[in-house]
């Protein structure tokens, strides 16, 4: 084996390889060929870093230097500069948002700082195409220690130990759902991992199995030892073409190495792993829906009982698991139940991924122990609110999920404390809202991505959800009554309570957690008419103060209906009957004279 | 078994019991909308999606629906507490909402589910008000689809694909568009839909209904220069009394006829006199198959299939055109009828085909596909003009001003009215193959039968066989009723493992007398039954049985057809099939 004296990492993650990050890879393959240094110098594409906000990342090892928004031409010179001669490229180091001075180190970025990677270990690490990288960080030796010293049931009282949860939303303990499926009884059963990661702007299982794949796969045939099964599914959405393909490669190359297939390092266990896809259906991201796209039939939930672990796919036992979920079990196995426990809080051990996205800073995914506080999150990691304005909530558990507000800052996150505030851990989307968000719109949001993603087979989310859109969609245009408020709560709260799923069960939470904490916007909207925010086009208009406008036409020269008039450097005026409410006039003046109404 | 309690009151029920069953088996009546369960059939449909049903369970997050949810020890149940009732009327109403409030001109109104239900829950007002779906209506040769009305209760999901195997009518779109159809939201016609009915007799609204030709036949009868006759299937006796308020299972063969009479038709046939003569037809080309095959004949195939069921008929058209050559080549009773009519009777009575209009009452839909069929026309002009259904002579009989419950009996016109008992089953799973049984014994043995009933060939079960000794030569029948049981025994004959010599098969479960043209049963099974029982009784009261010995059959051949499978037989009373696949 080659040993190199330098790693160059390049972020391989799906959003910075829309920003050519292959190229940047390929100009330093280049580059060091040209100085003789490609057996001194590794480079490898990575999984995704985690901080979006400013890819395409590319971090060189051993001394953690941490280049961000790095652009293909700007390769010779890191090579040149940082390679050759040892100086670090300032322009492209990270600048503290408080400090404002770059940082050398990722180990010293705030981001970074807090966390803790546990299912993200491997993620922009290692080469995620290459398994002796995997097997080098200690992949599979979990697997080998189960097969080789451990009986099923004492690897299940580790993971009932660790306390894990399942990540992808409900958090059912996942070592008692393992137990369940090993106790059914059958000739034939399946393991089945849920990659239909479905909220808006969740992207964890994604990159996770765009950056480690192997580590779900060892997990999953760790599963299949444990209750009994030969068999392994990845549910994965067909919109996720890396992720399919780093898959592909890492369940070939361990069929290689004989760490799936039949006889699994020789101790007569056998497992495989096929991969089915998914349309991109949310609600496909419910188990029972899940098993019932699989196999062939419409994605949509039927009622529990039977849970999947007594009658799952083609009617056989099936454990389902998230990526997110699975991806913590190899080293919970390699570092001891009590190790995982010891992370988080009382009864939410661990650690958790968030997309954090919105108006933050730092946009990104982050993975921090349970019973970190929201604080934490987003002033520590986030970096604060963008433009400086003022927070105004955070909406967690995406469209399933409510609204946090200030009040809430301070709450060590975990499943339980969510769900007392009103929301929910949901697969780990975080939105940060500033206050410049009319909440009603925002709860107009969620409900129209529910309302898109509602099979459609019961009453109340079919049918319901379509009319408490449509009594937010009157509130937003200004048509809105005091008597529509009480509407909405009534029907929300009949709604989650006769709803089949999941999806049908918390669609309204966005709705209700923004009746609770944000009422006196729903009234202003439903009694003055006027949206707090400003958001709402209907309930709004745009002015112009003569006191402030200097008359440099910019507005005028922008409004694309020709609804602004006025002299040169004299003050413009909008009139209101041309005027289409899209805001570019109060984007583009420079002097704060127009003003919304 | 399981202890708990349902509105304070404590009930035991054995494990696996629903909150549903429990709660009916102390007289608690939760209502229900999606749910159906045909008892006896193995036909349940429970998505647990309309949530009408749901009752308030102490200790549970949410509600639980009654129709799916498992009864568990210890349960403390309450299905009207104000948390229920709240949720129930709004689900309710949040259906009415999507609903076209068009309740007084509907097909269905005073037979619908929905409008019962807005009516047990006393709905008076629509709390949620907005957009409703719009779809376009879909009309076929037999069923209209008036997809606005579609509560999503997947009745007929289930009976289209679990029941008949048919697989036409599923959910497709999400949300607020989701909505059963053919795939790609096609046309039923594009579709590989047999017309059986199913779906129609099982939707709780005015979603499926069938194709209304009671105005053309009105049309007819008003119609100076037209004689008009009507021939009446076996199982529309056996049910049309429920449309007039009569029990389940009162036979009114004599007000049918009486009923008919008044209606202004010029004669009223039987088409039980066209199921003798099927019999004579299909029992010879059974004997002669058996014979031939029986002598080492390897170019004959058995089983022989029977071939009065016009859906049975489209599906292995569509799903297995290799085994066109297996079923009967025999008309059904129907088209016999029509055939005879429009050439043997009509010349009787020096009337020109084109003046003859030929009406058909039938329990069924496919029949008027059936009657659309082009083999079934000379020169345009088709043999059965109009197939009516039980419900649409109700109407019928309703337009005429007519007090059906005062009406005399009266008798079937002649020649063409004259049925043996053999001819009344056809209506029941069974019947066909027991009619076929009692000619073909008599025929092959050339002895007379030592019992006319054979009830190993009877019941409800979808599947049943049993072997008749032809003095000697055991013949093996097998008997499916509801397509996706016919799928089954086809299955076994692809596969060359059927065991059969003659297998019956029709497409409705419990036969024609469940056919999708009858009375709604609203998922009441027993009212099967009882129509099915009295097809047994009328079989029983008629002094002729065995359908070689009705007289005018015997004259029909003599004065017109020569022989059973002679070449005019052939021509008038034999059809081919197509591969439809």
């Amino acid at each position: 084996m080659v040993e190199y004296n330098m790693h160059i990492l390049v972020c391989g993650g799906i959003g910075c390889k829309a920003s050519e990050s292959e190229h940047i890879k390929t100009n330093f393959a280049d580059r060091l060929n040209k100085y003789g240094l490609a057996d001194e110098i590794q480079v490898i594409s990575t999984g995704c870093f985690g901080f979006c906000e400013k890819g395409p990342i590319v971090k060189i090892l051993p001394d953690n230097t941490f280049y961000t928004r790095v652009t293909p031409d700007d390769v010779v010179e890191i090579v040149d500069e940082h390679i050759i001669k040892g100086r670090k490229l300032e322009r492209l180091l990270y600048k503290d948002l408080k400090t404002k001075e770059t940082v050398g180190d990722s180990k010293g970025m705030d981001f970074y700082k807090k966390q803790i990677r546990i299912a993200l270990r491997n993620c922009g690490f290692i080469d995620p195409e290459n398994i002796e990288e995997y097997i080098g960080r200690d992949g599979y030796a979990a697997l080998g220690t189960c097969l080789s010293e451990k009986t099923p049931e004492d690897v299940i009282r580790m993971i009932k130990d660790s306390g894990l949860r399942g990540r992808g939303g409900g958090g059912f303990p996942t070592g008692l759902k393992w137990e369940l499926t090993r106790k059914s009884v059958s000739d034939q059963k399946y393991v089945v991992c849920n990659a239909d990661e479905g909220d808006p702007g969740a992207f964890m299982d994604r990159s996770i199995l765009e950056g480690d794949p192997h580590s779900v796969l060892e997990a999953m045939a760790i599963c299949g030892y444990c209750i009994g099964a030969a068999k392994g599914l990845v549910y994965i959405r067909a919109e996720y073409p890396l992720a399919i393909a780093r898959l592909k490669i890492a369940i070939n190359q361990a069929r290689e190495y004989g760490l799936l297939g039949d006889d699994i390092l020789g101790t007569g266990f056998n497992f495989d792993v096929e991969i089915r896809y998914g349309a991109g259906a949310f609600v496909c991201g419910e188990e029972t829906a899940l098993i019932h796209s699989m196999e062939g039939k419409r994605g949509e939930p039927t009622v529990k009982p039977p849970f999947p672990a007594e009658k799952g796919y083609n009617g056989k036992p099936t454990n389902v698991n998230n990526v997110e979920t699975f991806s913590n079990i190899p080293v919970i196995i390699n570092k001891g139940a009590a190790w995982f426990a010891s992370i988080g809080t009382e009864k939410s051990k661990g650690t958790k991924v968030f997309a954090l996205a919105g108006k933050i800073n730092n946009v990104g995914l982050i993975e921090v122990p349970m019973g970190i506080t929201l604080r934490e999150i987003i002033y520590d990691i986030g970096g604060g609110i963008k433009d400086g304005r003022e927070f105004k909530a955070v909406q967690t558990g995406g469209p399933s999920g409510g609204c946090l507000t200030k009040s809430f800052l301070d709450t060590p996150i975990d499943y339980d404390n969510l769900v007392a505030a009103g929301s929910m851990m949901g697969s780990g989307g975080m939105i940060v809202l500033d206050d410049s968000d009319c909440m009603v719109a925002i709860a107009k949001f969620y409900l129209e991505f529910t309302l898109d993603e509602s099979c459609g087979k019961c009453t109340p989310c079919r049918i319901g959800n379509k009319r408490l859109h449509e009594i937010l969609e009157k509130i937003t245009n200004g048509n809105g009554e005091l008597e529509d408020l009480n509407r909405l709560r009534m029907l929300s709260n009949v709604i989650k309570d006769t709803s089949l799923c999941g999806l049908g069960q918390t669609s309204p939470n966005p709705v209700l957690s923004t009746l609770d904490n944000f009422y006196d916007e729903y009234l202003a909207h439903v009694t003055t008419h006027k949206c707090l925010a400003g958001q709402c086009k209907a309930l709004i208009h745009f002015k112009i103060d003569p006191e402030k406008c200097t008359g440099c036409t910019l507005c005028f020269r922008n409004c694309p209906v020709g609804a602004i008039s006025g002299e040169k450097r004299s003050a413009h005026y909008i009139d209101q009957a041309i005027c289409i409410k899209c805001g570019v006039c109060f984007e583009k003046c420079k002097f704060d004279a127009v003003l919304i109404a | 078994m399981i202890n708990l309690t349902i509105d304070h009151k404590p009930v035991v029920v054995s494990k696996g019991t629903t909150i549903l069953k429990a709660a009916s088996s102390i007289g608690i009546d939760i209502p229900t909308l999606c749910y159906m369960k045909l008892d006896d059939m193995n036909i349940e449909n429970k998505p647990g999606g309309c949530r009408v049903c749901v009752v308030e369970v102490k200790g549970r997050r949410n509600l639980a629906p009654a129709c799916c949810t498992e009864a568990t020890e210890g349960m403390e149940i309450n299905t009207h507490s104000i948390r229920a009732i709240n949720a129930r009327r709004t689900v309710v109403e949040l259906i009415l909402s999507d609903h076209p409030a068009d309740c007084l001109i509907c097909a269905k109104s005073g037979n619908c589910d929905l409008q019962n239900m807005a009516t047990h829950l006393g709905i008076r007002k629509i709390h949620y008000q907005g957009e409703k779906s719009t779809y376009r209506e879909d009309t076929s040769p037999a069923i209209i689809r008036e997809i606005n009305k579609c509560i999503m209760c997947r009745r007929c999901e289930t009976m289209c694909n679990d029941v008949q195997t048919v697989g036409v009518l599923s959910a497709v779109n999400r949300g607020f568009q989701a909505v059963v159809a053919p795939a790609f939201e096609m046309n039923l016609d594009h579709s590989v839909c047999t017309y059986c009915g199913q779906c129609v007799a099982v939707c709780p609204t005015g979603a499926l209904t069938e194709v209304d030709q009671t105005g053309a036949v009105i049309r007819a009868l008003s119609n100076q220069t037209k004689t008009v006759i009507v021939q009446t299937a076996p199982a529309v006796r056996a049910a049309l009394g429920e449309e007039f308020g009569m029990p389940a299972g009162t036979l009114v063969t004599g007000k049918m006829v009486s009923a008919l009479r008044r209606l202004g038709f010029d004669y009223v046939f039987d088409t039980d006199f066209a199921a003798d003569l099927t019999i004579m037809e299909e029992g010879t080309e059974l004997l002669n198959r058996l014979s031939a095959f029986m002598e080492g004949d390897k170019n004959v195939k058995l089983p022989i299939l029977t071939s009065c069921c016009p859906a049975w008929v489209k599906f292995f058209e569509h799903h297995f055109p290799e085994l066109k050559d297996i079923p009967s080549t025999a008309r059904s009773p129907q088209q016999m009828f029509g055939s005879i009519a429009k050439t043997y009777f009509a010349d009787k009575i020096g009337v020109k085909r084109e003046n003859l209009v030929v009406v058909s009452i039938m329990p069924c839909l496919a029949k008027k596909y059936e009657s659309s069929r082009p083999e079934f026309s000379v020169n345009g002009n088709p043999d059965v003009d109009f197939a009516l259904s039980t419900r649409e002579l109700a109407h019928l009989i309703n337009l005429g001003n007519i007090d059906f419950n005062s009406l005399p009996n009266e008798e079937f016109d002649q020649p063409l009215g004259e049925s043996t008992g053999a001819a009344v089953i056809f209506g029941t799973t069974g019947g066909v193959i027991e009619a076929a049984v009692r000619t073909a014994y008599e025929i092959f043995t050339g002895k007379p039968l030592p019992r006319v009933d054979f009830e190993e060939l009877r019941g409800m079960d979808g599947l049943r066989k049993a072997t008749i000794d032809f003095n000697g030569t055991p013949i093996h029948i097998g008997i499916a009723h509801g397509l996706g049981n016919a799928r089954k025994l086809l299955e076994d004959i692809e596969a060359g493992n059927s065991e059969f010599h003659a297998i019956e098969i029709m497409s409705c479960p419990g036969g024609c007398i469940g056919g999708g043209g009858q009375p709604y049963h609203h998922g009441d099974a027993e009212i099967l039954k009882k129509r099915q029982r009295a097809i047994y009784s009328e079989d029983k009261n008629k002094t002729i049985r065995k359908s070689h010995e009705n007289p005018y059959i015997t004259k029909l051949y003599e004065e017109f057809l020569g022989a059973p499978m002679s070449e005019k037989a052939h021509q008038l009373l034999h059809t081919k099939y197509f591969d439809r696949s």
